[in-house]
């Protein structure tokens, strides 16, 4: 599953930005030459390889900028593909981590034994929500997922129906090249289409913007953009309603909310210990509410212990 | 060298062998005029020579260029037809036919690229463009035409002359910002004033197109009507026409072939435009050509929305550059047949 969140100008500045980190590398690794060839992994080396989730490709530009200009001579190298590619680069050695919206599967966990003789070694790095917008005005208390689902299908076009106001609902979505909309897609629509008339904007700034215009607006999104609009609880098969906070998302109450992952094949050494530990701290979480995310809360930040052979660690439902 | 090609906003030129011959000799240097004609003078100096070549081989590369931009197009779509990887994921039918989908109970025409299965049906794109592009056309060829009418035949020397660099200017303003006037504020307008249940819709991007397209149709019109002999214009006033009869039985018709090439233009402006639909329309792909208050999503704002993350040699990506071939080959066609279409009518007004 690639997660796609970026759009076209977005990857234009970041491929200006990627070329320009890379010319910058070579500057700086002439004196020590050939480094940058061989796997980044090994301990001296300057330089390393991230890759993986589109999702995440921008937090981890943000990281990396950091880091480097916090460590002179040290590169990292970030690059997308999606979440699978990420780790499939980490089996075959092309790069030393992978950033991941979803958690390691079993098999991939299986395969980097096989071809590594290492476990995957996992991080979590900041937590991803994802909430329901309505408008300011509008008086709906909650909405179930299923009700959530029914509305984005194009089912339900009255707010009446699911026991709000009776205003016709407006849909609101993300470009199909978001990774916010293949979540949504897959975690909130059991993978069926969005309905022909939801309307798709650049970004959750944008769908935010609609909404809080709009009386009979839905949308969805990142909390950390949540201003002018009202983030609806979600309300559970039990009954009961959880608002999307920063305590329900962290434990896992909140439904449509998820880890982001990095990967490294084995203990981390040299850089790339490094350039996670700059990940973990405070700067580093600092760097991820500007992106959208949820910095990770205290406990979470524990990482996994090394040899965990428990895949239910992911902690998403 | 070559003097009959006369640009197509002056007609008149075209009109009688007399004009032409006094075209003809306004063109040629009046050094030549001058000189007496020995035989070296009629000898281009080699650096003309040269200059016309490099023109040449200029007006080549455009050609080339254009050539050689819609090969790599269709290179890029074409393999659709035979690659297997393609075929096992998308029927070329489901392209253009809509089709009932598992969860659907009726065929539909649906657009929905990213998803477990990809349904690509591009036929509510075409009609997103064209409905968007035919709004457009509805507001912004009276409002140019008539713009050009009253300020080439009504409006006095002095405030013609500030009017219309003050139009031509508006040619100027970035798409961009066009898109975001649109989405901002004429959607939020164009919402209190008629109630459209979607503030972001057909109408609202073809008024922002609108205020792209009107200068290009105002400025050549303009050009086109003020091109119009004054010879024609006293002719009628002397037979005691009224000033609204010459406008519209006299100066318009004669400029008429000018007239056309600006709306024309100006179609093609709209159709291949894309930041203003992408940031006003809403962007979705629905089925309901001759609803103007719903959303849309058209060609050129897929391509550019999508394109950028797409992976290479991808199902969607093949798609997308159809996209493009069939954009590009609409847009030559249209053009072609409105070349066309302006040549009849100069020929038939030159007969008269």
């Amino acid at each position: 599953m690639l997660h796609r969140r970026s759009n076209p100008l977005l990857v234009l500045s970041l491929a200006a930005a990627m070329i320009a980190a890379c010319s910058g590398r070579h500057d700086r690794e002439r004196p020590g030459a050939g480094a940058a060839g061989s796997s980044a992994a090994a301990a001296g080396s300057r330089s390393v390889t991230v890759k993986g989730s589109d999702t995440m490709v921008i937090l981890a530009q943000k990281w990396a900028e950091r880091f480097m200009q916090e460590n002179e001579g040290q590169t990292v190298q970030v690059s997308g593909g999606g979440s699978g590619t990420g780790i499939a680069a980490l089996l075959n050695g092309t790069a030393d981590l992978a950033n991941s919206s979803r958690p390691i599967k079993d098999r991939e966990r299986a395969d980097l034994q096989a071809q590594r003789h290492t476990d995957a070694r996992e991080f979590r790095v900041a937590l991803d929500a994802l909430a329901i917008y309505v408008n300011s005005a509008n008086t709906i208390p909650a909405l179930t997922l299923a009700q959530i689902k029914s509305i984005y299908r194009g089912q339900v076009a009255n707010w009446r129906e699911v026991g709000g106001p009776d205003a016709p609902i407006v849909l609101y979505s993300r470009e199909n090249n978001s990774g916010t909309y293949a979540y949504f897609k897959e975690h909130v629509l059991d993978d069926e289409d969005f309905a022909a008339t939801a309307q798709t904007l650049q970004g959750t700034a944008a769908v935010i913007n609609s909404v809080a215009r709009d009386v009979g607006g839905i949308g969805y999104g990142g909390i950390a953009y949540a201003q002018g609009v009202r983030a609806i609880p979600i309300k559970l098969e039990s009954g009961e309603l959880v608002a999307p906070t920063m305590a329900n998302a962290v434990s896992g109450h909140y439904p449509i909310s998820r880890f982001l992952y990095i990967y490294s094949a084995g203990e981390p050494s040299g850089v790339a210990r490094a350039y996670i530990d700059f990940v973990l701290s405070a700067a580093g979480q600092g760097l991820v509410e500007g992106v959208g995310f949820y910095p990770l809360p205290r406990e979470a930040a524990v990482p996994t212990p090394a040899p965990a052979p428990t895949p239910a660690a992911a902690g998403t439902p | 060298m070559t003097t009959a090609g006369a640009t197509p906003t002056s007609p008149v030129d075209d009109v009688a062998p007399l004009g032409r011959a006094a075209s003809a000799s306004f063109a040629t240097p009046p050094s030549a005029a001058t000189r007496p004609p020995l035989g070296q003078s009629f000898k281009t100096p080699l650096s003309h020579r040269i200059a016309e070549r490099v023109i040449q081989g200029l007006a080549f590369t455009a050609i080339a260029a254009i050539v050689l931009i819609f090969v790599f197009i269709a290179r890029e779509a074409l393999p659709m037809f035979w690659e297997h990887g393609f075929a096992e994921e998308v029927r070329l039918a489901d392209l253009f036919a809509p089709r009932a989908w598992r969860g659907y109970d009726v065929p539909v025409y649906m657009w929905q690229p990213v998803g477990g299965v990809p349904k690509f049906n591009i036929v509510p794109l075409f009609i997103g463009s064209l409905k968007v592009t035919g709004l457009a056309m509805l507001f912004s060829v009276p409002i140019g035409i008539g713009c050009a009418i009253f300020v080439a035949l009504y409006l006095p020397e002095r405030a013609r002359e500030f009017v219309k660099p003050v139009v031509e200017l508006l040619a100027g303003v970035p798409s961009v910002v066009l898109g975001f006037f649109a989405l901002m504020v004429l959607a939020t307008w164009a919402q209190d004033a008629f109630g459209f249940q979607f503030r972001l819709n057909a109408v609202v991007a073809a008024l922002g197109l609108t205020l792209a397209i009107v200068p290009i149709i105002f400025t050549i019109s303009e050009d086109a009507l003020q091109a119009v002999p004054k010879s024609l214009h006293d002719a009628a006033l002397a037979l005691g026409a009224r000033k609204y009869q010459i406008a519209l039985r006299v100066v318009v018709p004669a400029a008429l072939p000018g007239i056309a090439a600006g709306v024309i233009l100006g179609f093609g402006r709209a159709i291949g435009e894309t930041m203003i639909v992408l940031m006003a329309s809403g962007n979705a792909a629905v089925m309901e050509p001759f609803n103007p208050t719903s959303s849309v999503r058209t060609v050129t704002a897929t391509i550019a929305a999508e394109l950028g993350e797409v992976a290479n040699g991808d199902p969607h990506w093949r798609v997308l550059f159809l996209l493009g071939v069939l954009l590009f080959t609409v847009t030559f066609f249209l053009n072609l047949a409105s070349a066309i279409v302006v040549r009849r009518l100069q020929r038939k007004l030159s007969a008269t």
